[in-house]
Parts: structure tokens; sequence; C-alpha cells
């Protein structure tokens, strides 16, 4: 494979992630309504937004310094350059696989989260201090969850660059079903849910500002910013996901060729499976209540719990 | 011993994993009639590990402990607790622990740590079929025994004595696949009656005292009517 075919590779899976995620953003949306037998909106609703933002005028708080604007384009960027590390598409590794492994991609996911925070208090609205604040709260507690997460990963498959360790569980399935693994699943859909800010944690949905997590950091954001926030927000739930099925749920489907075919095989079995995973997840979050603000610690020392117990069964496995 | 096809080690690892996650949710959770829910699916996971370990080599054995879990934990317990123990308790009653449920869960993980430390030694020391029974069997086992000391309600004291059961059971079903069926027999009516007699006790309790809390009851006192 070529130099070019790689970089070609590599904007289609961009292309993937970048146009895909506002569709994704809106099925969740539409089968969350769904489920509660609403109509809900279309699933083409978050382009439309997407659209109607662009066309806006950009306006700020008087207070707002640098950070408010290019916060936007850190949380839009952030995503993007994550999906150059991940396996998307395909199961052979693609230019740039190898210029930083999973927690080299939670840390620049860590740098939007982190410009967003800033731009929040620096909105100087008193609801963004507050959303700002208790974000770091969830982050500062997922944190420890992540890495002792790719501990146990990198006990099991030797590497934590995502596209060997996709190999790892798909040659000898025995790496596949093992105690370990199992664990490992359930923390970091654990830890999904508290990074998009889904329900457990946070209520995408609510309009109340006092009970808001993520929602109330970009409440004092208007036009293009607002539109590259929501964008990167959909993006990065969106690499979630896809760093979830396709290194760790389902290690399956990907094309193993540059061959034409193989991707769009590979494209339908990794939308198929995106839509399957947030599938679950509307239906855990029409599940379950909202924890109140300290339970949140409980929820991710849980998370906690079962990533070590998955690192010590990793280690001691048979 | 002999070597079991691989599609059947790795659907009894799966089991595996989420018997020891149920062992956690069960230091977890709060409402005991979640509690009685996590018991439920905890014995649904040693009932199909038991089928799935005695299928090859084909072990009538297991297959009894698998039927006789099947029937008495899943059903027969949770039908007593349900017709025994007063209403009230159910719904929306906090269970009252001695110790929070974070630190719980940290003393779990240490639990957990030892456990899957001396299970690991042991296998390696005699190994068997299902090391992974072992292992979680192991870690469970002193987690149930947590549950047991760490919630003051009689119900989920219980659900702490009927969880280490189902561990030892795990790690059993792996050591001794050919389990004379008296055990078997014997678990299966003993465990239905301690249910029977706990509920029985919880009723009475409940019903002279107004409260479930165990760790309230250490004093004696007159009970004027």
């Amino acid at each position: 494979m070529t130099l070019w075919q790689s970089l070609a590779l590599n904007v289609l899976q961009l292309a993937f992630v970048v146009c895909l995620a506002p569709l994704f953003s809106g099925i969740a949306a539409r089968w969350r309504e769904r489920v509660q037998f609403k109509r809900g909106p279309s699933i083409w609703q978050p382009y439309r937004d997407l659209r109607k933002l662009f066309s806006k005028e950009d306006r700020s708080s008087e207070s707002a310094t640098w950070v408010a604007r290019f916060a936007p384009y850190a949380v839009c960027l952030s995503p993007i350059l994550v999906t150059l590390l991940i396996p998307v598409l395909t199961d052979f590794p693609l230019f740039g696989a190898f210029a930083g492994d999973m927690l080299a991609a939670g840390f620049i996911l860590g740098i939007g989260g982190f410009f967003l925070t800033l731009a929040a208090v620096d909105t100087g609205i008193p609801y963004g201090a507050m959303g700002a604040s208790r974000t770091r709260m969830v982050g500062f507690l997922a944190e420890p969850v992540l890495i002792v997460i790719l501990f146990a990963v990198s006990f099991v498959a030797n590497s934590t660059i995502p596209y060997i360790v996709q190999q790892q569980w798909v040659s000898p399935p025995a790496h596949f079903f093992s105690p370990a693994h199992v664990l490992v699943l359930v923390a970091f859909s654990m830890l999904i849910i508290a990074e998009t800010g889904r329900l457990p944690v946070d209520n995408p949905a609510g309009h109340f500002e006092l009970a808001m997590i993520d929602e109330s950091k970009v409440l004092d954001f208007s036009g293009p910013s607002y539109a590259l926030l929501k964008w990167g927000g959909a993006m990065k739930t969106t690499v979630l996901c896809i760093i979830f099925v396709n290194v760790l749920l389902a290690p399956w489907g990907l094309a193993s060729s540059p061959a034409p075919t193989q991707l769009g095989i590979a494209i339908a079995a990794v939308f198929v499976k995106v839509v399957a995973l947030l599938a679950a997840l509307v239906v855990v979050e029409t599940s379950l209540a909202k924890l109140r603000l300290f339970r949140i610690a409980e929820y991710l020392g849980a998370a906690f719990v079962v990533a070590v117990t998955a690192m010590i069964a990793a280690v001691l496995a048979p | 011993m002999t070597n079991a096809h691989p599609l059947i080690t790795e659907v009894n690892a799966l089991l595996c994993g989420f018997f020891v996650l149920s062992a956690f949710a069960m230091v977890v959770v709060r409402q005991i009639g979640a509690c009685i829910g996590v018991f439920i699916a905890q014995s649904l996971l040693l009932a199909a590990s038991a089928f799935v370990l005695g299928a090859q080599p084909l072990s009538w054995h297991l297959f009894a402990v698998g039927c006789v879990t099947l029937l008495s934990k899943p059903i027969v317990i949770p039908w007593l607790l349900r017709r025994l123990v007063p209403r009230e308790i159910y719904t929306a009653r906090e269970i009252s622990q001695s110790l929070d449920v974070p630190t719980a869960l940290l003393v779990a993980l240490a639990l957990a740590l030892v456990g899957f430390a001396l299970g690991a030694r042991l296998v390696h020391a005699a190994p068997v079929s299902a090391p992974e029974n072992v292992i979680v069997g192991f870690a469970s086992l002193l987690i149930g025994a947590l549950v047991l000391a760490v919630r003051r309600e009689a119900v989920p004291q219980m659900l702490g004595i009927l969880a280490m059961e189902n561990a030892a059971f795990l790690a059993g079903i792996a050591i001794a696949p050919d389990f004379p069926l008296i055990a078997e027999l014997a678990i299966a009516f003993d465990v239905p009656l301690l249910a029977f007699i706990v509920a029985l006790l919880t009723r009475a309790v409940y019903r002279r005292v107004g409260s479930t809390a165990v760790g309230e009851l250490s004093a004696l006192r007159e009970h004027a009517r």
C-alpha cells in the first residue's frame, strides 16, 4: 500500500466521522423520543441546526477573551485528531496510527474539554462556571478509570495502540472471552456514559440550568461557534463509540485491504455497529433516573472498581 | 483432567466475568428488591456455568447441579421472600450499612484482589479444567462475606450468605465436577429452608419491633405492648 492510498483512506475515515456524527446524534435523539412514544425530531435535524447556526452572526459577551473564541475550534478539532489514531474503517494501520495510543486519544479529547471548561468560565455567566466545576468533578473521577482500563487492556494485548489491541482481540478468540474483557467492557461503557454526559450522570435533554452539567457550559455561545461546539460534541460521542465498538466490543467487519468493496462493507458494518450501540445507550438512558450530583462519585467509583478488577483478572489470568 | 472444547471454555469465562460483576453489584445496590434481583441474576449465571461445563466432558452431576440451582435459587427463594417478608421492606427503603457504599466498594476491591491472588495460586498448584471458576469463585466468596458483614438488614444479610454459597458452588463445580448427588440435594433443601427460616424470623421481628435492622437488635429490652 502506497503512502497516497494510506492518506486517501485517512481522508475517508475523517469524512466518515465528520459527516456522519450529526446523523448519529440525530438518530439517538429521535430514538430517545420514540422510546417514550413521542414522535421525535427528524434524524436530519442536527444538519438543519448546523446550517441555521452557521448562517447566523456570532455574538459573545463583553467579558469574553480569546479563550472563548478559540474553544469551539479546540472542541471541534480534538475528535478529528483522535480519528487519525483509531481504526475507524480498516484493520490495518494507516498513516498516523502509531502517532499515539489510546491514552493519547484520551488526552487529546481532554484538551477539547479543557478549553470548553475555561471558555465556560470565561464567558462570565454563573451557570457556565457551575457547569465547568461539575464537569471537572466528573472528569477527575473518570480519568483514573480510563487509565486503569488502559492498564488492563495493555496487560491483555501488550500494547495500547488501538490497531494492535483490535488485532489482539480478533485473532485468538480466547482473549476476547475472558473475565478481564467483560469487566473492561462494562467499565468502558460506564465511562462513555459519564464522558458524553448521558443520563445516569447528566440529562442532555434537561432545560433546568441548575441541574445541568454539560449543557450549561455552552449557554453563552451563539451562531457558528455554537455550531462548532455542537458538531464537536457529536464527533466526540461518535469517536468514543467507534473506539468502543471497533476496538473493544465487536472488533470484526473492518476492511482488511484497501479494495473498494471491502471499504463499502466496512462502512456499512461500522455504521450498523455504532447505531446498535446508540440503541443500547438509549435503552440505558430511558430506564435510569438521573443520579444526584454526589452519587456520581459513587457511580464512577463503581466503574473504577470494575476497571481495577479487570486489571487484576488480566494480570492473574491462568 | 480432560481438555474441553475451546468454545465452552470461552463462554464459561464470559459467564465468570459477569459473575464477579454481580458480586460487586450486591455490595453497591441499595434497595432490597434490587438486591434480590442481583441474587437471581447471579444464581442464573451459576446455573449457566454448570450447564456449560457439564456439556463437555458430559457430566450428569453438573447438569443436576444446574437444575437444582435453577429451581431453588432464582425461583423458590425469591418466591418465599416475597410471600413472607412484609411488603414495606421492599419498597422505597434504602438498606442501612455499617460502611458507606464507596468505602465498602474499596474494601470489596481489596478482597477481590486477595481472592484473585489466592485463586490463581491454587489453580497454579492444582490445575483444573475451568480455572476461571476457581479464581472468580474465591473473589466472589470474599465479597459475599463482606456483604454479610456490612449490611444491617436481615434480608440482605441472608442474601450475603447465599451469595457466598453461590460463589463456593462456582468454584466447586470446577474443582469437583463429579460431586456426589447427595451434596447437591442437601443444598437444594438446605438453602430454601434457610431462606424460609430467615424470612419467618424477619416477619416476626418486623411485626413486633417495626424494623429489621439487625444492628439495632443487639440490646435486650422489655417490649411493652
